[in-house]
């Protein structure tokens, strides 16, 4: 089990409630990962089953989302692999292309 | 002659005279000076506050920001910001790409237009303002597209760009032709209260465009801040970043050593904050920078680099030929006396559009409730308690696209047969029946 908190930023907060932080709990044994942490999200914390595309493209993070771990691009932190502390921050941010 | 020309001249004119009276000032107090300096004693008063900054170098680096050439894609609500801070630090060349006209809906975030420019393209105005700022600058205008057939005769010879663009699109072109000029992008976006900013292909060692994103998001996922909305001095602040980010690259600031890949994430509301998060590297595998390229000067001017197939579009064209009314028959047939029976007009835009202005015969639901009735009719009855699969029903929004997505679904989910949408929209409507409607 795992404690983090989770941000939906760049307009993402629009599927969850309009709440941009989260305070999760992922119940399950550990290692938990971030992949563990996104199949909790999607099975519990998007609560329209219609918006589900809007996060996800094909089993993966949909392209335009940036995912960051504690500040850092997961890319750099081995993305769904990388197993989960207590108190770590996991970010979504939608890339904007307003100018 | 027209207007905007006639203005154009006018300001030229009063620009040139400040410009004589600025010389002529020089030249007399020069007679009893025998040091050569590097810049005239009005630069040095223009500029002192800067220049003992001690970090920007002094009067060398305000030489550096001199011989400097900047080009800014796109005059809006990042250009806005960045071009005069740019001007008034006293960049010696800065070229101005856009190709789009100052409109009224511009004004509240493009504050280096005005009113009176309402038509004028954009990189005029703007070219027109910071020279009144700054008449030591060369302002280069550019009034067209970014293509991939244009953008290497334009980037060329320039320092670092500006990407102040408001599309995947021309942000992938951007980045791609710069990488193959080997010049430095700063590039930023914003919408509602947020703005990102971020620097590419720094010093040709930094990450591009591709590799942050090397598939583009599906096109229904891209707002555009005419959809979404967008905060003036939200994107203004993101702007003005680009304006530091690109002084610090003049400056030297930046070096290969400390250079860190970066992304910035500013947000408005509801707490300000500026986050800057770590970035991925360069990616060995990027079609564009890494080892094995693709994406050439050659084949992005040959077209080979197929843009527009890359980053999709929306087809909103979902509805045929007779599923869709004319504002004048929507006119005719539910807005006059004979109205039809049975009938019903929804308006599907979003709730916080409808408050600002609606017909009172109609009923609000967004096409995103619509689309999470399921096609269950009994939802939609919670809402229209007399509604029945022989209603005639009629669909609209601001444009006439969301209403063909809503057409679509009444008829094919919910299983009305009698659905039409109005071509062109609520907009369509006051701009061809009745202008007296506030438009958004």
């Amino acid at each position: 089990m795992v404690n983090v908190k989770v941000e939906f930023l760049g307009g993402l907060d629009a599927i969850f409630e309009k709440q941009r932080v989260h305070k999760v709990t992922v119940d399950k044994e550990d290692p938990v990962t971030v992949g563990d942490l996104i199949e909790h999200i999607v099975s519990t914390m998007i609560k329209n089953p219609n918006d589900v595309c809007i996060f996800i493209e094909e089993d993966s993070i949909r392209p335009g989302i940036i995912t960051l771990i504690n500040d850092t691009d997961w890319e750099l932190e081995g993305e769904k692999d990388y197993v989960l502390e207590d108190g770590d921050i996991v970010s979504f941010t939608s890339t904007l292309h307003g100018g | 002659m027209s207007d905007h020309q006639s203005r154009s001249i006018e300001s030229e004119l009063e620009a040139l005279r400040l410009e004589n009276a600025q010389l002529r000032e020089q030249l007399a107090s020069r007679k009893d000076i025998t040091q050569d300096y590097p810049l005239s004693l009005e630069e040095y008063q223009r500029y002192g506050r800067q220049m003992i900054v001690e970090e920007t170098g002094g009067v060398a680096g305000q030489v550096k920001l001199k011989n400097a050439k900047i080009l800014v894609v796109g005059a809006g609500g990042l250009g806005c910001p960045a071009l005069p801070y740019l001007a008034g630090a006293g960049v010696g060349r800065i070229g101005i790409v856009d190709n789009d006209v100052v409109e009224t809906s511009n004004l509240h975030r493009q504050v280096l237009h005005n009113s009176e420019r309402v038509g004028m393209l954009k990189c005029e105005s703007a070219s027109q303002s910071i020279t009144k700022l700054n008449p030591h600058v060369n302002v280069v205008t550019y009034p067209v597209r970014l293509n991939s057939s244009n953008a290497f005769g334009i980037f060329e010879g320039y320092d670092y760009i500006l990407d102040c663009t408001d599309s995947p699109l021309t942000r992938y072109l951007i980045s791609d032709v710069a990488v193959n000029l080997g010049i430095t992008v700063v590039s930023a976006s914003g919408l509602g209260t947020e703005g990102q900013l971020t620097i590419l292909n720094f010093n040709n060692m930094g990450p591009c465009y591709r590799c942050f994103y090397p598939t583009p998001p599906p096109p229904n996922a891209v707002t555009s801040c005419q959809e979404g909305g967008v905060i003036g001095p939200c994107i203004g602040l993101v702007g003005t970043m680009m304006a530091v980010e690109t002084l610090k690259l003049i400056l030297g600031i930046y070096t290969n050593e400390n250079f860190k890949p970066f992304l910035m994430l500013y947000s408005g509301f509801p707490q300000q904050s500026l986050r800057t998060f770590k970035m991925r590297g360069r990616k060995d595998n990027c079609l564009c920078c890494g080892e094995n390229r693709t994406i050439t000067r050659e084949a992005i001017e040959k077209g080979e680099i197929n843009y527009e197939l890359f980053c999709g579009s929306r087809n909103y064209n979902v509805c045929q030929p007779d599923e869709r009314l004319s504002v004048s028959e929507f006119q005719d047939l539910y807005k006059g006396d004979g109205c039809l029976e049975n009938s019903y007009i929804i308006d599907v835009r979003p709730s916080h559009h409808y408050e600002i202005s609606h017909f009172s015969e109609t009923i609000n639901i967004p096409v995103k409730k619509l689309r999470d009735m399921n096609g269950d009719i009994k939802k939609l009855q919670e809402k229209l308690p007399t509604v029945g699969k022989d209603s005639n029903i009629v669909v609209l929004c601001r444009y006439g696209n969301d209403s063909q997505v809503a057409t679509r679904l009444l008829k094919d989910k919910f299983g009305f047969s009698k659905v039409r949408d109005v071509r062109g929209g609520y907009f369509k409507y006051i701009d061809d029946i009745d202008q007296t409607i506030p438009k958004y």
